[in-house]
């Protein structure tokens, strides 16, 4: 097998040979060192999603049904139409017949609304909601507090704003006790949520720009038209679809389902993140994957017509080599590692690139660029490196000494 | 027993369309630390016997011996091996190693000798030194003169100990005052008990050679003892 005399004099010749041809030594790792920038960005943004995702997860509880008219990911939006919507009332009913839940909380919403402060103004959606919302959604105010039940069933007019909000009408006074509009009917705030972030490049999800009221005080004023979700978080050691059987059974009773129908309702869980990520990952890894094969084919293809240079130039020195008592297996493992040398620049070269751009992309999507994958993409250099070098590599090695030496 | 035994050898090519005979029918024996030189005109077969008898070809037919071992049974790392240990090339175009030092240039046989680096230097030193290129070791071959090259090849066809040494035309890209400087080494060399074979086509050459094998069309033509051979020794 490979001796390590072999082994240090390839090195010693790979890193000769490679030094004599700097330019074109480079020049042929551009596939590589294409291949290595796109799979190190594409590993790290996909673990910028994930951790993005595990947030947003833990943020919104993993053990909380919304119930609602419509399914939020899939699901037949021409047929949910038609459904009835979800009342408070239900909710409320709900309540009442389902046991094995911690809260049941009905909240309603309406979209874009303008909250107010002195000149300063934003736009975001409104919810209606009951205190118990704090144990479902699992968020507690950085500032202030939630509202209480007594607020609650008068339907106070009191808010909890999100962080953004907040940031964007007060800018150094302190938000709790200032009064302001949300659509021209005055709020007094009473707590400030703590930043959740955004998700996917996008806030649409997370409570940021959002404020809640007392639902009894949202129906008051944005009436009572809307269908609304009811957010069950279950109770802690309950087997999960046991009770979710049972939740939707109950659910079906209340809204008067006949055995053997189809719901006419969603049961939508945080699993829709999970999907949406998914997707999008899927999406990356599909599209990474491709653009990673060719140049890497690429690129292995102009390292294997390199190598094929290479051994024809040094036909004489292969010669002389095997005359001086080179076996063939030491001229093969010569021109491989040489190949595999040239292809570890071309890797080294690519995360020099990519290392910087990952930090731009933690700019945007808090991330970092995995170990794993330094590993990874040094071993794939290497591979290909190996790959395309077997071929040249071969024919130096089955080179006729004769021939060899005679070759000018 | 003779070194060397050859024994009706046969060498054909197949140029496509036709087989070229580059040895027809070649027999001699070379015994240790003789001298010997292999002279005759372009395409008389002496380079295919130089590459036959250094284990570089092996024959179409016929026997070669070297040292009792039946050559043609070899395969390639055998064969490969016995060019490692057994002989020394030099070669008319000195063939070293462009960007390798002096030092790492006769280092080579021994690496793949598989042998020590710290062994491998000193023995390669030990070459160096013996040629008179102790003050040269670290130079490449483009900052040495042709002499300096071809006496670096001698030390890298040295310093395994070979059992012959097998010297190409080792003149023949050199003036004839350095060419008079390598042949002195050769034959210091076999005064030191080396053998060694030399092919040429000089006969000024060939006169240092203690016996000259003439080839003719892939045949021996003659095969004569040299009464006295130059030996610089009433010189020095």
């Amino acid at each position: 097998m490979l001796t390590l005399h072999d082994f240090k004099e390839g090195i010693r010749i790979a890193i000769t040979a490679i030094g004599a041809n700097k330019l074109r030594s480079v020049l042929t790792t551009l596939g590589i060192v294409i291949g290595v920038v796109v799979v190190t960005l594409m590993a790290t943004v996909i673990e910028g999603l994930g951790m993005a995702l595990d947030k947003s997860i833990s943020s919104l509880g993993t053990d909380t049904y919304y119930l609602s008219k419509w399914d939020w990911f899939g699901g037949e939006w021409w047929k949910a139409r038609n459904r009835k919507d979800v009342t408070v009332e239900q909710a409320e009913r709900l309540r009442e017949r389902f046991q094995l839940a911690e809260a049941v909380v009905p909240v309603v919403s309406t979209w874009q609304r303008t909250m107010k402060y002195k000149n300063r103004s934003v736009k975001g959606n409104v919810n209606g909601t009951v205190p118990e919302y704090e144990i479902t959604s699992g968020v507690v105010p950085e500032d202030g507090r939630f509202f209480n039940l007594y607020e609650s069933n008068a339907g106070r007019p009191v808010c909890i704003i999100g962080h953004d909000v907040a940031n964007n009408l007060f800018e150094r006074e302190d938000p709790i006790g200032k009064t302001i509009k949300i659509s021209g009917y005055s709020y007094r705030v009473i707590g400030v949520f703590e930043k959740e972030g955004d998700f996917l490049g996008t806030s649409m999800f997370s409570k940021d720009t959002q404020a809640f009221v007392p639902m009894e005080n949202f129906l008051k004023i944005f009436g009572t038209n809307r269908s609304i979700d009811i957010h069950v978080k279950m109770r802690e050691g309950v087997p999960k679809e046991d009770a979710k059987a049972e939740m939707i059974g109950v659910f079906r009773s209340i809204r008067g389902v006949p055995p053997g129908e189809e719901n006419d309702f969603g049961v939508n869980t945080q699993d829709f993140l999970k999907q949406v990520f998914d997707g999008v990952v899927s999406t990356i890894g599909v599209v990474g994957f491709l653009i990673t094969s060719l140049s890497l084919l690429v690129g292995g293809v102009g390292i294997m017509n390199i190598m094929f240079v290479s051994v024809k130039e040094r036909t004489k020195e292969i010669g002389t080599r095997k005359a001086l008592g080179a076996k063939r297996r030491s001229i093969l493992f010569q021109f491989l590692i040489e190949a595999a040398t040239i292809c570890l620049m071309g890797g080294l070269l690519g995360l020099a690139i990519s290392w910087p751009l990952s930090l731009i992309i933690d700019e945007v999507l808090p991330s970092s660029m995995p170990l794993w994958v330094v590993g990874l993409s040094m071993s794939i250099s290497i591979a290909v490196g190996l790959i395309s070098g077997i071929v040249p590599a071969y024919t130096a090695a089955r080179m006729n000494p004769v021939d060899a030496l005679r070759y000018e | 027993m003779a070194l060397i035994h050859i024994k009706d050898v046969v060498k054909t090519y197949d140029m496509g369309a036709e087989l070229v005979h580059a040895l027809s029918g070649v027999s001699l024996d070379i015994e240790e630390n003789e001298y010997v030189a292999i002279m005759g005109p372009s395409g008389s077969g002496k380079s295919t016997l130089m590459n036959v008898v250094g284990c570089l070809d092996t024959p179409t037919s016929g026997l070669y011996e070297f040292g009792g071992q039946n050559v043609g049974e070899l395969d390639d790392n055998e064969l490969a091996e016995i060019r490692n240990r057994k002989i020394g090339f030099v070669f008319q175009t000195f063939n070293l190693l462009p960007r390798s030092t002096a030092l790492h240039n006769v280092e080579l046989p021994l690496i793949y000798a598989g042998i020590s680096a710290s062994a491998r230097r000193e023995k390669a030193e030990e070459a160096l030194v013996s040629v008179g290129l102790a003050d040269r070791m670290t130079h490449k071959p483009n900052e040495l003169s042709g002499g300096q090259r071809q006496r670096v090849a001698v030390a890298r066809a040295l310093v395994n100990n070979p059992s012959i040494i097998l010297a190409d035309e080792p003149t023949g890209n050199l003036d004839s005052k350095t060419g008079i400087e390598i042949m002195q080494l050769l034959v210091d060399l076999h005064q030191k008990g080396n053998t060694i074979i030399l092919v040429t086509h000089e006969e000024d050459i060939a006169a240092h050679a203690h016996r000259v094998i003439r080839l003719f069309d892939g045949k021996v033509a003659s095969d004569e003892v040299i009464e006295n051979p130059i030996t610089y020794a009433e010189r020095t």
